[in-house]
């Protein structure tokens, strides 16, 4: 199967398996973006259709969430907290440091497409500023150099 | 006779690698040959001590922490399984001055039990308010709620009684419970304790309302910088159906209430209620009119309970104990306990569930142990990012919601971020109107397109640009923030830009004469 019909085979299933949901789209664009690691602009009409909303309702709410995205992330996304917990902490060199050292800004992929960069506002770990979160590991107490070094042992284990 | 060993699995405590140290302990006890029992617990709310590895003795379990990998062997030379002193030990947990000072109500079991466990539930009080309210009438366990004095604990301290009476009494054949986990304030926490730390008090919570006012579905709307918390509330839903706490005829009652968590998407907004109703329907975030209130015509336009995550945890020890117990907690119009959660700059961050009334001070000094840094604190935010900067003058505050509101400041959900003294307030507004900016729904005209002109304004006020103009239009500003907007995203942030503005002038380029004018 192509590439692309192995991407529409795979929302077919969560549609099928979510649309009789109440308030299904959500769950449905959460299952979508698990799969495929975002949420092609092709699956909008299928989706559209199940749920018998326009494509334009679709798509505005993919749009209306900072957590969705539209296009495919590197292998590995960085979410960055930037709320007041972590600024008094130094979250503020800390991600001139982090955007420095990945050589990208907010809403970017490296080069190499090993990382994207996603700002989050709390993470709840306020407890232990500055904090991150690589996929679903999130990382207390994070300073320049231990940045570095999670970063270096994603890439020595890719 | 196996020795029992806990090691969090809170995400925090995992996130200073609590999950390594737990695997360490047990590597290095099968290496030796020593019978352990590992197991994870909800975190005890000391931060500064994580990873804390427990041990139980007969005199009750004793701390040691933070805890490393490379301790582990450590801790096992000094035979600390037998009790053993080592640098690490802190001696017993619930004898550390931090805990020991806590009135702990809705956190009671938080940290000693294992969250995945029913059973550690049940012999732990769990279920025994569902006990009583399945002997009560509606009425008397929405009595028992109003008696209580509870206030919603998600920051708008609406009497939770009065909700969820208007629910019952409102006639329909579907009524639902929402619990708001969109925990999304910076510098809270308490919440992610709850749902990860003790799940079952939650399912508790919403069963009973479920009860209360007739409705048979709940959900509990999650944000989705909470992953391990999804993990656990769905295996402990999934343990409840099992034991007939959840589903149909619960506990042979006859009783119906079915629980499903759903996902946010990163939507701050959506911590407001109309607007996570939304987002559960299916839709774009966006704020609804009020009225009809939720109460009346909520989701799917039926009747709604919509209570924040402490607010429905506390329903069990009520149901259990009594409204007068509870209520025999806190001061003046502020009854119960409130989980403060101290973040930011602060030497000992945590969690400290106590009755309303202890100040400021009390909260940042005793408890917290001042900065982390070790210089002055200059400034708090307390009630996430739309609550008001207090200034050193105002720590005698104690914290009771109508106190707070009279010096124009929130208590909300009990956040209190601190700043020390190298903390600049004019970025510190700045960066309020660019959340307002970033988060703000976009129906109401004044917290979208307000919130962008604030952006522009300070960063004028910033660079020192024509500040007698830009100052009373940075007031006239928040003024049309505060009295126009439809939710308190836009009408809540001229909080921390005002009280910044007023409290330190002098970062904004000007005197204090200036300001008052």
């Amino acid at each position: 199967m192509t590439e692309s019909g192995n991407m529409q085979a795979t929302v077919q299933e969560i549609i099928a398996a979510l649309k009789n949901k109440p308030g299904a789209l959500l769950p449905i664009l959460h299952d979508v973006q698990n799969a495929l690691g975002y949420i092609p602009p092709e699956s909008v009409p299928d989706i559209a259709t199940a749920l018998n909303l326009s494509r334009a309702e679709v798509h505005g709410v993919i749009s209306f969430y900072h957590y969705f995205r539209d296009t495919p992330p590197g292998k590995e996304t960085i979410h960055l907290c930037r709320a007041e917990s972590c600024q008094a902490m130094g979250g503020k060199q800390l991600e001139e440091h982090v955007k420095s050292k990945l050589g990208i800004d907010f809403h970017e992929t490296t080069a190499d497409g090993k990382f994207s960069l996603e700002p989050v506002y709390c993470l709840g770990n306020c407890a232990c500023s500055p904090a991150m979160q690589i996929g679903k590991k999130i990382y207390g107490r994070v300073s320049a150099d231990s940045f570095d070094a999670v970063i270096t042992t994603i890439e020595a284990s890719a | 006779m196996s020795i029992t060993i806990y090691v969090p699995c809170d995400s925090s405590a995992v996130s200073l690698g609590a999950d390594r140290v737990a695997a360490a302990i047990a590597q290095e006890a099968a290496k030796r040959g020593i019978d352990i029992k590992l197991v994870r617990n909800g975190s005890r709310g000391m931060y500064w001590l994580e990873p804390l590895v427990e041990l139980a003795t007969d005199k009750g379990r004793v701390a040691y922490g933070p805890v490393q990998p490379g301790d582990v062997a450590g801790l096992f030379d000094a035979d600390f399984t037998q009790g053993g002193a080592h640098a690490l030990s802190l001696g017993l947990t619930e004898e550390i001055d931090y805990f020991k000072k806590q009135q702990r109500l809705t956190f009671a079991r938080i940290g000693k039990t294992d969250p995945a466990s029913l059973t550690d539930y049940i012999e732990n009080d769990g279920y025994c308010g569902l006990k009583n309210a399945l002997a009560m009438t509606q009425e008397q366990i929405v009595q028992a709620v109003t008696d209580s004095g509870l206030r919603g604990r998600g920051g708008a301290a609406f009497p939770t009684g009065i909700k969820w009476k208007t629910v019952l009494n409102t006639a329909s054949l579907q009524k639902y419970i929402i619990c708001n986990a969109d925990e999304g304030d910076s510098g809270t926490f308490s919440d992610r304790m709850v749902m990860e730390g003790d799940p079952f008090v939650l399912i508790e919570g919403m069963t009973i309302a479920g009860f209360a006012v007739d409705a048979t579905q709940g959900y509990i709307y999650l944000r989705i910088e909470y992953p391990h918390a999804f993990d656990v509330l769905n295996a402990a839903i999934a343990s409840a159906y099992e034991a007939g706490y959840l589903g149909e005829n619960i506990q042979g009652s006859g009783k119906t209430f079915h629980l499903e968590v759903r996902q946010g998407a990163g939507a701050y907004v959506c911590g407001e209620e109309t607007s996570l109703m939304e987002s559960l329907e299916g839709k774009r975030g966006l704020v609804r009119f009020k009225p009809p209130l939720p109460a009346i015509s909520g989701l799917f336009g039926q009747p709604t309970v919509v209570n924040n995550v402490i607010s429905l945890a506390s329903v069990p020890v009520i149901l259990d104990k009594g409204g007068d117990y509870y209520r025999d907690f806190g001061m003046g119009r502020s009854r119960g306990t409130l989980p403060v959660q101290l973040a930011g700059n602060i030497k000992r961050p945590g969690l400290v569930e106590l009755g309303f009334g202890l100040t400021l001070r009390e909260l940042l000094y005793d408890f917290g142990g001042g900065s982390a840094s070790g210089r002055p604190i200059r400034a708090v935010q307390v009630g996430g990012p739309l609550g008001a900067y207090l200034p050193e003058s105002q720590f005698d505050t104690p914290l009771d919601y109508e106190a707070f509101a009279a010096i124009w400041a929130v208590v909300g959900h009990g956040g209190i971020v601190v700043f020390d003294d190298t903390v600049n307030m004019a970025e510190m507004a700045r960066y309020s109107m660019e959340f307002c900016k970033e988060e703000s729904c976009g129906k109401c005209t004044p917290c979208r397109i307000g919130s962008t002109r604030g952006v522009e304004v300070m960063d004028d006020i910033i660079n020192g640009r024509n500040l007698d103009k830009n100052i009373p239009l940075l007031r006239d500003l928040c003024d049309t923030l505060l009295n126009g907007s439809l939710c308190a995203l836009g009408g809540m942030t001229p909080y921390p830009v005002l009280s910044a503005l007023n409290h330190f002038p002098e970062d904004f380029g000007i005197n204090a004469k200036a300001t008052a004018a």
